[in-house]
């Protein structure tokens, strides 16, 4: 079946199986292997995609075929033109990663979550992120990330630090 | 872990879906949030020849109350009901607890409340929910729309009364008055595992304080999610109380036949049934401003 997603802004046109599952069609065919493949049945998180700006979706759990004419954002389109989007930044300053595996998950589920609550309480925080699983960090340093990242973002237009 | 290979074929209307599903009675399943449905197909416990994708069609995709009732669309996300702006509400407080535990918060993104209850996981959280509140579920078939109450709608352990070639369009949760409140008590090992035991409590009181009418049902507790008819019953009529809680308990407590499996042993998911249903049902009576 011939599907359009744009990906990160840039359309791919693809003919794609109908079982192909979007998790797959992004690594393989798109070569966006930022998206990690965990648990592979939609308990862990770490291939966690936004739709359409503001809709977490574990693209493990969803075909790609589903995707046609929509805007999927993965990891590799957070950074803007070399500078850290500020969720990235944040796990950077706050040590919020260790072996990195969950951590793309962890930010694409967080960026929605600031899109539907851009102030989030470390406990919406925590509630937001219950999905994702981390086994290195005790995810105390993700919070404390995602806090960061809420606070930057939450900085007037053109504010400096 | 990948599907059997399947047709896929895309409604952007009610009418076009029912159409397909007609055309291939038997051998499709509709795909709506695909939250329980596509990790089945990976595991191949489901092999559909033909997936009829719904998550196009506007005309399913609502939560609004209309003529008396809250009525949720065929594709309405789990967190479409999260965040209604009358979700905190005391009416629908059993709605607010489900919203917040089925699942996990990214999965209820995706998930559908009408998929919940089509997949009919003895260990769901929505049918439960639904027995309590005595919802009703609206069905499309070749003689037109039927509205089948839920305790018929819940056939069996991934059974409904959905037929091949028909399609749940919606449910409808009656419009809870100002006496009536909830909770859903869950114990669960992880986020996002399914219920090892949750009770689910509705409670309608009369001026006077006695109990006007009481739903009380249990997940993980049988083949599909059970309604305690003892239970309610007993509450019926009665002031909240001490003795009252502890017999709504203990018929919660007789009307649970779990499985044993890796969350629990049959006396551990009985046990709960009975503790739960107390739980759920202080917390009911505390929302009222009742203490038993």
């Amino acid at each position: 079946m011939k599907i359009h997603v744009t990906v990160n802004g840039v359309a791919y046109d693809r003919d794609v199986e109908p079982r192909m599952l979007l998790a797959y069609f992004l690594r393989e065919e798109c070569r966006l292997t930022g998206t990690h493949v965990g648990c592979d049945t939609s308990s862990c998180g770490c291939c966690v995609v936004v739709l359409d700006g503001t809709r977490a979706v574990k693209s493990c759990s969803m075909f790609a075929v589903q995707a046609d004419g929509h805007e999927i954002l993965t990891v590799e389109g957070l950074a803007q033109g070399g500078t850290l989007h500020a969720l990235q930044q944040g796990f950077w300053d706050q040590h919020g990663l260790q072996c990195g595996y969950c951590t793309p998950g962890m930010l694409l589920t967080a960026y929605a979550l600031l899109q539907h609550q851009p102030n989030p309480t470390e406990a919406d925080i925590r509630e937001g992120l219950s999905g994702n699983l981390c086994r290195c960090t005790g995810y105390q340093n993700i919070v404390k990330a995602v806090q960061q990242a809420a606070a930057t973002l939450g900085q007037p237009v053109g504010a400096t630090k | 872990m990948i599907p059997a290979a399947f047709d896929y074929l895309r409604a952007h209307t009610t009418d076009e879906a029912f159409g397909y599903l007609q055309q291939h009675a038997g051998e499709a399943r509709v795909l709506a949030g695909g939250q329980s449905l596509i990790p089945a197909m990976r595991f191949r416990l489901a092999r559909p020849a033909v997936l009829v994708d719904i998550n196009g069609i506007g005309e399913l995709n609502y939560a609004r109350m209309s003529d008396g009732a809250l009525a949720i669309g065929a594709i309405a996300r789990d967190t479409d009901i999260e965040r209604a702006p009358w979700i905190g509400d005391r009416g629908w407080s059993l709605l607010h607890d489900v919203s917040r535990v089925v699942a996990d918060p990214v999965v209820r993104q995706t998930g559908t409340v009408v998929g919940s209850l089509c997949h009919n996981d003895p260990s769901g959280d929505w049918p439960a929910v639904a027995l309590a509140s005595r919802a009703t579920v609206v069905v499309r078939g070749k003689n037109g729309t039927r509205r089948v109450p839920i305790d018929e709608f819940l056939v069996d352990s991934y059974a409904t009364a959905v037929g091949d070639g028909e399609m749940a369009l919606g449910v409808e949760f009656p419009v809870p008055d100002d006496r009536t409140a909830g909770s859903y008590q869950k114990v669960e090992r992880k986020v996002g595992d399914f219920a090892t035991a949750a009770a689910a409590v509705q409670i309608s009181l009369n001026a006077d304080g006695t109990i006007r009418s009481a739903g009380v049902a249990l997940s993980a507790a049988g083949a599909c999610a059970v309604r305690v008819d003892a239970a309610e019953q007993l509450l019926a009529g009665q002031k909240p109380s001490a003795e009252l809680l502890r017999a709504a308990s203990d018929a919660a407590w007789h009307r649970s036949a779990p499985q044993a499996d890796l969350r629990g042993t049959v006396e551990f998911k009985k046990h709960l049934a009975g503790v739960l249903v107390a739980r759920a049902l202080r917390q009911a009576f505390s929302r009222l401003g009742v203490h038993a």
